[in-house]
């Protein structure tokens, strides 16, 4: 299955971001990303990826250049975001975690039930409602950190290195889970990632930044057909795109 | 294709394992109750053997068996100051949660009003009880009024500062999922900061709660000097001034077991609030 990319959901002119501190996070991004697409940023720690992300996000303002986003701005749930850590509260369960973007927007509680309910079950988590993040592994709560960023159907979803923390095996687990939840819901997904080989593995375009400012250096595609798996995993194409990548990764750290 | 959880991933999901139970308990249990105990019996019997031996006055120094019996000889009038006591400590504990919570929450909703008055409920924690509580006797008419207005400013500084604290903890990037939902203030306050809260409220309340019963004792003795009859800290002054010393110590033993029983009930709440996630009710249950 492979559809084409739409009109841009999400652009950037000119984008640069400088902290209070003084900091050059990054510095001209032009970036537009199309609908239904998977984009990852690939780059070394300190060029300014996730702060791209969270620009995004809304959660940050640039210092200049201008955001639009698809639809005039945000609307609440049009964006879901994925962090690093999963980002759950404690004091909750798996179900009532997931339903808290519903709960925020005003949904009424027994449709947010319901909702989140169904978002568990697509992450693979069904039976594990009333479990307590403490009661589950790093895999799981990751999983149930993404339900909850896809339970209010997001045009939009920001992951920001989210699986670096797990083993090998949950993290190509989740990858290809990932695949599929993106291939089910069409939602245009935007990652966050320093591993070439998840990046190559996930996404359809990968764009390469490097640090001091932070900045894109190259713009790649990877036109390998979707459903993915290890049969892609092990060819020789995604090798040569793997080994493509690492070059420009290289080349952009060696500046 | 849909999305399934490999064995792999669920199999290090912590899982709750039940361990032997002798009668409800586990051996670590009985053993933490059955020694403390034991060595309690024997200082209680080598008091007692001391006592007889070296044939120690009553007025001195009474034996265990002696307080136990003057304890229920006397229980008519200990428990009437018991029940005072008890009543100023709750009572006081009670305000001292309800206004240590609400300062807290107006603390954290404005930065100019926890600058402007936190000093000041500083100042009302570091000045002794003792020193204001006679101020207090002379302005305040009611006895159990005046003496609720010195427990209380003793035991509620512990519930504020704990829960300022908590109420400003809470993780950086949830404050962050709330901000990308557009939670308002109140939401953020009520799915957020406010559970974030909890465990430092409950400790606070766990001090406050000794903290309430101090108070309480400090500022009847205080009356109890000024003539005024009050709870158990003025039965010690008075069974003091009469020389009646197991009744002295009958008081003790009921301060002291109160303290203790506040002590016990209020870890046994803070432990059913939290045992569902946080790590301090956790290791109990190890």
């Amino acid at each position: 299955m492979d559809v084409g990319v739409g009109a841009p959901v999400v652009s950037l002119a000119g984008v640069t971001k400088r902290y209070a501190n003084g900091t050059l996070a990054v510095r001209g991004v032009d970036m537009a990303i199309g609908q239904g697409d998977f984009v990852s940023l690939l780059g070394p720690s300190g060029c300014g990826k996730s702060t791209v992300l969270r620009m995004m996000a809304g959660l940050i303002p640039p210092s200049a250049g201008r955001i639009e986003m698809a639809s005039g701005g945000h609307a609440t749930g049009d964006v879901g975001f994925v962090f690093q850590e999963p980002t759950l509260a404690p004091w909750s369960n798996a179900l009532k975690n997931v339903m808290l973007p519903l709960r925020l927007a005003g949904v009424p509680k027994p449709e947010a039930e319901a909702r989140a309910a169904a978002a568990l079950a697509s992450v693979g988590l069904a039976g594990f409602e009333k479990s307590y993040p403490r009661a589950l592994s790093g895999g799981m709560k990751m999983r149930v950190s993404i339900a909850r960023a896809l339970v209010t159907k997001p045009r939009l979803l920001l992951m920001d290195e989210p699986f670096a923390a797990l083993d090998e095996i949950t993290r190509h687990k989740l990858n290809n889970d990932l695949l599929t939840l993106w291939e089910a819901e069409r939602f245009t997904a935007i990652f966050v990632t320093h591993s070439v080989f998840e990046s190559v593995y996930l996404s359809r375009r990968i764009v390469v930044m490097a640090a001091r400012p932070g900045r894109v250096v190259e713009d790649l595609s990877v036109d390998a057909p979707y459903p993915r798996g290890e049969v892609f995993r092990t060819s020789a194409a995604y090798a040569a795109h793997c080994r493509d990548i690492s070059a420009a990764l290289s080349r952009a750290m060696g500046e | 294709m849909s999305v399934v959880l490999s064995s792999n991933e669920a199999a290090t999901a912590v899982e709750e394992h039940s361990e032997r139970k002798v009668l409800g308990l586990t051996p670590d249990g009985w053993l933490r109750i059955l020694m403390p105990m034991l060595i309690g019996f024997l200082a209680l019997g080598a008091w007692e053997w001391a006592v007889r031996a070296k044939e120690i006055p009553s007025y001195i120094l009474p034996g265990p068996i002696e307080i136990g019996r003057t304890l229920l000889t006397d229980w008519g009038t200990l428990s009437g100051s018991l029940l005072i006591t008890l009543q100023i400590t709750f009572a006081a504990l009670t305000v001292a949660a309800v206004l240590g919570l609400a300062l807290a929450v107006l603390f954290a909703q404005s930065r100019i009003i926890e600058l402007s008055l936190f000093p000041y409920a500083v100042i009302l924690q570091v000045t002794p009880i003792v020193a204001i509580a006679p101020l207090i006797f002379i302005w305040v008419d009611d006895i159990r009024i005046a003496l609720l207005i010195c427990a209380w400013i003793v035991a509620f500084f512990p519930i504020l500062s704990n829960t300022t604290l908590g109420l400003n903890s809470a993780d950086h990037n949830l404050v962050d999922l709330f901000r990308l939902y557009r939670a308002n203030r109140w939401q953020v306050l009520r799915y957020l900061r406010l559970p974030t809260a909890m465990p430092y409220f409950l400790a606070g309340l766990r001090i406050s709660g000794g903290l309430a019963l101090i108070g309480a004792i400090v500022a009847e003795f205080v009356a109890g000097t000024g003539g005024r009859a009050s709870g158990l800290a003025y039965r010690i002054l008075e069974a003091g001034y009469q020389l009646k010393i197991p009744r002295m110590f009958a008081s003790l033993v009921l301060i002291s077991v109160t303290g203790i029983a506040i002590f016990l009930a209020l870890s046994l709440i803070s432990h059913l609030a939290l045992r569902h996630w946080h790590e301090s009710a956790m290791k109990e249950r190890k």
